[in-house]
C-alpha cells in the first residue's frame, strides 16, 4: 500500500513542481528566454510574503494581494530594463544578465534577511499538516492537495488565455516574430511587457506554496530552478499543460526513489529528467535543444 | 491631396545607402507598381514607408501628417498595412489566429475572417490549419488576407509573385482584382514586368536606389521599361555597342 501512497504523494508534488515550473515555461516556451534567476525571485516572493505575514501579522493568502501585483510590476521591469536590452546584443546575452541578476538578487537578500531559514507554514494555522484519509491507509496532506487544484487551474488557465484570447495570440506571435507583429498593429515591446508581468505573477504564486510547504533561505533559490528546469524540460518547452505532466512525472520519480532508497529522492528525479532528454534527443536529433525558427516558403 | 508623399527619403542599411533622395506620391484610389531589379531598394522602401526600417533622412507623410517617427504598429491604426517579402507568416499560429492577430489595430472596416476566407476561397479548407503546414499560395493568401484584416487605406504589397508557381501566382491576383478595382489604393512591388504594367495604373522604375522613370502604365512601353531597368540610358553612351 506504501507504494500507492507514494504514487499518490508523488503526483500531488508534482503538482508543487508544476506552479514552481510555470513562470520559467512560459518564459522559455512562449518569449524564448531562459531566466536564470527564476529560483531566487520565487524565493524574494516568499520573502516578501513572509515579511507581510511576520511584521504586519497578516495571512500569506492575504499578502498575495499586495505580492502578486508587485511581481507583476517586477516582471514588467525586468522586461524593459534587462531582458529586452541585453537581447539586443544576442541570444546569450539575456541568460548571462539573468545570472548575474540571480547573485545580486540572492546576496541583496542575504543581507537583509541574514542566513536563518524562514516558512510560512506557521502563519497558516494548521494547513500545512492536516491531511484528509482516503481509506485504504492512503492519507494525503490538505495542502498538498490545494497545491495540486492551484497548479491545474493556474497552467490550463495560462493555456486557455494563450490559446484562445486575443492577447494571448499576440504574446504568441510576439514570440515568433517581433518585427512582424508590428505590421499588424501590435506594439511587441509592451506584449512582452506584459507576458513578462503575468509570468512573475506565477513566480509569486510559486513563492507561496514554496513557503507554505518547505523551508527556504537566501540561497534556496538555485535548487528551485533546476526543479524547474527539469519539470518544463521533461513536459516539453512552450506547452504548459506539458509542464503540469512534467512536473508529476519529476514528482513521481522522486517520491518512488525515495522509497527504494533514503537517499534516492533527488537522484531518481534527476533520472528522469536525463532519461527524458537522451529520449528526446534519441527521437528528434539534437536540433530541439535549440530554439525552433519559423521557417516558411 | 496625395494620401501618401515621399520626400527625398534617404535609407541606409549600415554603410551601404540603400535607397537616396526618393520622392515619390501615391493618391487615394491609385494601384502603383514599384519595379527593378533586385538590389534597387524597392523592399527597402516599403519596409520604410511601414515603419519597421528607419530612414536616415527625408520626410514620409500620410495623409498630410508626417509620420517618419511614428513606429510601425502606430501607422497600422492610421491605415497603413505592409505584406512582408517572403511572407512572414506566425507558423504556430492557424490561419484564422494569423488573421485575427490584425485585430489589434483596432482599425473599423469590414474586412472579417470570413470575408477573407471568401476573397481567397483556397484558405476555406485551411482555416484551423498551422501556417506551417501550408502551401506557398496559401501562405501568401494569408498574408495578404492578415494585411486586409487591418483594414488599411493603403495596402503595400511586396513580392507577391516569390516563390510561388505562375498558376497559384495567377489565383493569388485573380483574388485580388476585385479589390483592385474597388478604389483600392495599392503601392506593390511586382519582378514581373507584364503583370505590373497590367495591375498598376502608374509604374515607378528603381534603379541602385534611385527613381529613374516614373510614369502612367499606358504611356510605357516595353522597351522604355526595360532602358530604365537595367540603366542603358545611363551608361548608353559610355559602353561600346556590341
Amino acid at each position: 500500500m506504501s507504494f500507492l501512497t507514494s504514487i499518490v504523494q508523488g503526483g500531488l508534488l508534482g503538482g508543487y513542481y508544476a506552479i514552481v515550473a510555470c513562470g520559467l515555461s512560459f518564459m522559455f516556451g512562449v518569449m524564448k528566454i531562459i531566466n536564470l534567476a527564476h529560483g531566487v525571485l520565487t524565493i524574494l516572493a516568499a520573502f516578501a510574503l513572509w515579511a507581510i505575514a511576520d511584521k504586519l501579522e497578516y495571512d500569506p493568502f492575504l499578502a498575495l494581494i499586495v505580492v502578486l501585483p508587485a511581481m507583476g510590476g517586477l516582471g514588467w521591469l525586468l522586461q524593459r530594463a534587462i531582458l529586452e536590452r541585453s537581447a539586443r546584443s544576442g541570444e546569450l546575452v539575456p541568460i548571462l544578465s539573468t545570472f548575474g541578476l540571480a547573485i545580486v538578487l540572492e546576496n541583496t537578500l542575504f543581507e537583509q534577511f541574514g542566513a536563518d531559514t524562514r516558512s510560512l507554514a506557521p502563519y497558516v494555522g494548521s494547513l500545512s499538516y492536516d491531511s484528509v484519509d482516503l481509506g485504504a491507509g492512503v492519507r494525503i496532506g490538505k495542502l498538498a492537495i490545494l497545491t495540486f487544484v492551484v497548479a491545474v487551474l493556474l497552467l490550463g488557465g495560462l493555456q486557455l488565455f494563450l490559446i484562445y484570447t486575443h492577447l494571448g495570440r499576440a504574446i504568441r506571435a510576439t514570440a515568433e516574430d517581433p518585427e512582424t507583429v508590428e505590421l499588424v498593429g501590435v506594439n511587441s515591446r509592451s506584449v512582452n511587457a506584459i507576458a513578462a508581468a503575468i509570468a512573475l505573477v506565477t513566480v509569486g504564486l510559486a513563492g507561496l506554496f514554496l513557503g507554505l510547504r518547505t523551508s527556504f533561505d537566501p540561497y534556496a533559490g538555485s535548487m528551485q530552478l533546476i526543479f524547474a528546469f527539469e519539470a518544463a524540460v521533461i513536459g516539453g518547452a512552450g506547452s504548459l499543460w506539458g509542464t503540469l505532466a512534467g512536473g508529476i512525472v519529476l514528482g513521481i520519480a522522486q517520491t518512488l526513489g525515495a522509497h527504494l532508497h533514503p537517499q534516492g529522492f533527488l537522484l531518481a528525479g534527476h533520472g528522469a529528467f536525463l532519461l527524458v532528454l537522451m529520449g528526446r534527443l534519441y527521437v528528434s536529433g539534437p536540433h530541439f535543444l535549440f530554439f525552433r525558427r519559423a521557417k516558411l516558403g | 491631396m496625395s494620401l501618401l508623399s515621399v520626400q527625398a527619403l534617404d535609407i541606409r542599411h549600415g554603410l551601404l545607402q540603400a535607397v537616396c533622395g526618393v520622392s515619390f506620391e501615391v493618391d487615394e484610389g491609385e494601384t502603383v507598381a514599384l519595379i527593378g531589379a533586385n538590389g534597387a531598394g524597392k523592399t527597402t522602401l516599403l519596409r520604410a514607408i511601414a515603419g519597421v526600417h528607419r530612414p536616415s533622412g527625408g520626410q514620409i507623410s500620410f495623409d498630410g501628417s508626417d509620420v517618419t517617427q511614428t513606429p510601425a504598429y502606430d501607422r497600422v491604426a492610421m491605415g497603413i498595412a505592409l505584406v512582408p517579402e517572403g511572407r512572414r507568416l506566425f507558423a504556430g499560429l492557424t490561419v484564422e489566429e494569423n488573421l485575427r492577430i490584425s485585430c489589434a489595430s483596432g482599425r473599423k472596416g469590414d474586412w472579417t475572417v470570413d470575408r477573407v476566407m471568401e476573397t481567397f476561397p483556397m484558405l476555406k479548407a485551411r482555416r484551423k490549419a498551422r501556417c506551417s503546414t501550408l502551401s506557398g499560395g496559401e501562405q501568401q493568401a494569408t498574408a495578404i488576407g492578415r494585411a486586409l484584416m487591418t483594414n488599411p487605406r493603403i495596402l503595400l504589397l511586396d513580392e507577391v509573385s516569390l516563390g510561388l508557381s505562375p498558376l497559384v501566382v495567377e489565383l493569388v491576383y485573380k483574388s485580388l482584382e476585385s479589390f483592385i478595382a474597388s478604389d483600392a489604393t495599392i503601392l506593390l512591388v511586382e519582378q514581373d514586368l507584364n503583370r505590373a504594367v497590367k495591375v498598376a495604373s502608374r509604374v515607378i522604375c528603381m534603379l541602385e536606389g534611385r527613381i529613374v522613370l516614373e510614369g502612367g502604365s499606358q504611356e510605357m512601353t516595353r522597351a522604355r521599361i526595360t532602358n530604365a531597368y537595367f540603366g542603358h540610358q545611363k551608361h548608353s553612351r559610355s559602353e561600346p555597342a556590341p
